[in-house]
C-alpha cells in the first residue's frame, strides 16, 4: 500500500514561481504520468518529494504522513542510468537497499532473472547498451525498500525502438509487481501506453491544468497505439499541451 | 605485447649501439664516458660488493613510499572532508613543493641527526604531493548525476563518501601513486647523498669521488630498474583493483 499526495504546493526560486498551489494525488499501484513542456517544473517537484528542496507552502504526504523535506522517502530512478562503473549489476541493484538495510542477493538475482538481465548479474555498467543500463536502473528502484517509484524521464535519452521496447518491457514488469508509480515524461504517446492517468502540466508557474483517465485494458500491447481511442486521446492531449504551449 | 614494446626496445638498442661503437672508434677514456659492455661487465663482477647498497635503498624506499602514500591519502582525504581546511592549506601544500629537496635535506639532517628519519622525512616530501593532490581531485570531480541520485535515495553524507566518491577516485588515485613510485626511488637516493653508511646513493659518491665512472653507471643502470619495478608493480595493481574501469581493454 503506498499513495502519495501533494497538497497546494508552491515554490518559487527568487522571483521566479516555479510551483503554484500544485496539487496531485498517486493511488495505491496507480501508474501516473506528469506531462509537460521542457523546464515547466517537472523535475523541481520531484525535488521536492525526494526531499533535496522544501516547498514554501504545502504538503507532501506519503501514505498520508508528511514527508516534506525528508530525504530518501521515495524509490527514483533518474533520466540517466546514474549507474556505479565500479559495480557490478548485481552490486548497483541492490545500492539502494544497501543504504539503509543488509541488501538480500537472492531477491535481488530473482528479480534480475524476471528482468531478462540474469546472464548480465556479474557484467560492469560499461559492457551494457544504453536500453540494458536503463533496465538496471529500474531494477534497482524495484528493490529499494520504499515502495513508492518516480522515474523521471527514463527513456528520454533512448532511440526510438529502443524507446519502445523499454515501454513494453516496463509494462510487463509493472504488471506483475504494481508499484504506485509518478512518471515524469514529455512524451505523449508514452505518457497514454503506460498509465492509468496523464496529469497535463501548465508551465510558469507550473500546475495540473488537465486530467486524463486512460482506461484501457491492461495488459496492454503495442498494437494498442494504433487504435483509434488511443489516437483519439493522443489528439486531445496534443491539443491541450497545445494550448499550454500557446499561452 | 611484443609489438607494443617492439618499438622503445629497438630505440634503446640503437642508442647503446652507437654508444658501444662511438666509445671504441673514439677510444674515449674508461673514466669519461665507460661503453655499456665495460659497465655491464663491473655490474656482473662487482655484484657481490655494492649488493647490499642496492638492498638497503630497496628497503628504504619501500618504507618511505607507504609512508608517502599514507600521508598523501590522508591529508586528501582530510582536505576533501574538510573545505574551509582545504582553501587554508592548499596553497600551503603546493609550497611545500617549491622547496627545492636538495637544500632542505641539509637542515633535515641538523634537525634530526644522521639516523633514518630524515631519509623517511624526504620520501614522504617528494611521495605524499602526487598522491594528494590527484586523489583530491577524483574526490572533487566525482560525477554529479551519481551525488545527486544518492541523495535523492537518501544516503549520508558518510555513504556518499564511502560508497561513491571514494571508490570514484581511486583511478586518478593510481595517476598519482604512479608519479610518487618513481619519485621515491630518486627520494631515496638524494636522501643518502647526505650521509648515511649503505645505500645507491652511497655506492654512487663513493664511485664518482673515485672516478669509477662505470660504477656510477651501475648505480644508475640500478636506479632505472628500481624505478621501473616498482612501476610495474603499481600498474599491476591498477589493473586489478580497476578491471572495472571502461577503455581499459582498448590500452
Amino acid at each position: 500500500m503506498s499513495t502519495l499526495e501533494l497538497e497546494n504546493i508552491s515554490k518559487s526560486f527568487g522571483e521566479k514561481n516555479i510551483l503554484d498551489h500544485l496539487d496531485l494525488r498517486v493511488n495505491d499501484g496507480e501508474f501516473v504520468s506528469l506531462l509537460g513542456p521542457s523546464g515547466s517544473g517537472k523535475s523541481t517537484i520531484f525535488h521536492m518529494i525526494g526531499g533535496l528542496y522544501q516547498a514554501d507552502h504545502g504538503t507532501i504526504l506519503l501514505d498520508n504522513e508528511a514527508i516534506n523535506g525528508k530525504k530518501g522517502s521515495i524509490s527514483y530512478m533518474p533520466q540517466t542510468p546514474s549507474l556505479f562503473p565500479w559495480r557490478t549489476v548485481l552490486e548497483n541493484v541492490v545500492l539502494s537497499v544497501e543504504l539503509h538495510q543488509k541488501p538480500d542477493k537472492q531477491k535481488a538475482l530473482e528479480m534480475l532473472e524476471r528482468a531478462g538481465l540474469k546472464d548480465y548479474a556479474n557484467a560492469y555498467p560499461h559492457e551494457l547498451s544504453g536500453g540494458m543500463r536503463q533496465r538496471v536502473a529500474f531494477v534497482r528502484s524495484l528493490l529499494s525498500p520504499q515502495s513508492f517509484i518516480c522515474l523521471d524521464e527514463p527513456f528520454s535519452a533512448l532511440d526510438e525502438f529502443t524507446r519502445l521496447e523499454m515501454q513494453k518491457w516496463l509494462l510487463t514488469i509493472w504488471e506483475q509487481e504494481r508499484p504506485s508509480v509518478l512518471f515524469v515524461t514529455h512524451h505523449i504517446e508514452e505518457a497514454i501506453f503506460l498509465s492509468d492517468r496523464v496529469l497535463v502540466l501548465g508551465s510558469k508557474p507550473a500546475n495540473v491544468i488537465k486530467e486524463f483517465t486512460i482506461d484501457f485494458k491492461r495488459p496492454r500491447n503495442e498494437e494498442l497505439t494504433l487504435t483509434q481511442e488511443f489516437l483519439e486521446k493522443k489528439k486531445e492531449i496534443y491539443q491541450t499541451l497545445r494550448g499550454v504551449l500557446d499561452d | 605485447m611484443f609489438r607494443k614494446s617492439f618499438l622503445p626496445v629497438s630505440v634503446i638498442v640503437s642508442i647503446l649501439i652507437i654508444w658501444e661503437l662511438s666509445s671504441r672508434i673514439l677510444a674515449i677514456p674508461t673514466w669519461i664516458l665507460p661503453a655499456p659492455t665495460v659497465i655491464m661487465q663491473e655490474a656482473i663482477n662487482g655484484w657481490s660488493n655494492y649488493q647490499h647498497h642496492i638492498f638497503s635503498t630497496v628497503f628504504l624506499t619501500v618504507s618511505g613510499f607507504a609512508i608517502g602514500v599514507s600521508v598523501g591519502l590522508l591529508i586528501a582525504v582530510m582536505l576533501h572532508l574538510l573545505p574551509k581546511i582545504r582553501e587554508a592549506l592548499y596553497p600551503l601544500l603546493i609550497m611545500s613543493q617549491n622547496i627545492p629537496i636538495i637544500v632542505l635535506a641539509p637542515l633535515l639532517v641538523i634537525w634530526f641527526g644522521f639516523g633514518i628519519t630524515p631519509k623517511l622525512l624526504i620520501i614522504t616530501l617528494v611521495c605524499f604531493f602526487p598522491v594528494a593532490v590527484s586523489t583530491i581531485d577524483g574526490l572533487r570531480h566525482t560525477n554529479p548525476e551519481l551525488i545527486h541520485y544518492m541523495k535523492m535515495a537518501g544516503a549520508t553524507k558518510k555513504q556518499i563518501f564511502t560508497k561513491l566518491e571514494l571508490p570514484h577516485a581511486v583511478p586518478q588515485m593510481f595517476s598519482g601513486l604512479k608519479i610518487s613510485a618513481t619519485y621515491s626511488v630518486m627520494g631515496a637516493v638524494i636522501s643518502e647523498w647526505l650521509g648515511a653508511n649503505k645505500g645507491i646513493g652511497v655506492y654512487m659518491t663513493l664511485a664518482s669521488s673515485s672516478f669509477r665512472t662505470d660504477r656510477v653507471f651501475v648505480a644508475i643502470l640500478f636506479i632505472m630498474i628500481l624505478c621501473l619495478i616498482f612501476f610495474t608493480i603499481i600498474i599491476a595493481m591498477e589493473k586489478i583493483i580497476l578491471k572495472w574501469h571502461p577503455g581499459k581493454e582498448e590500452q
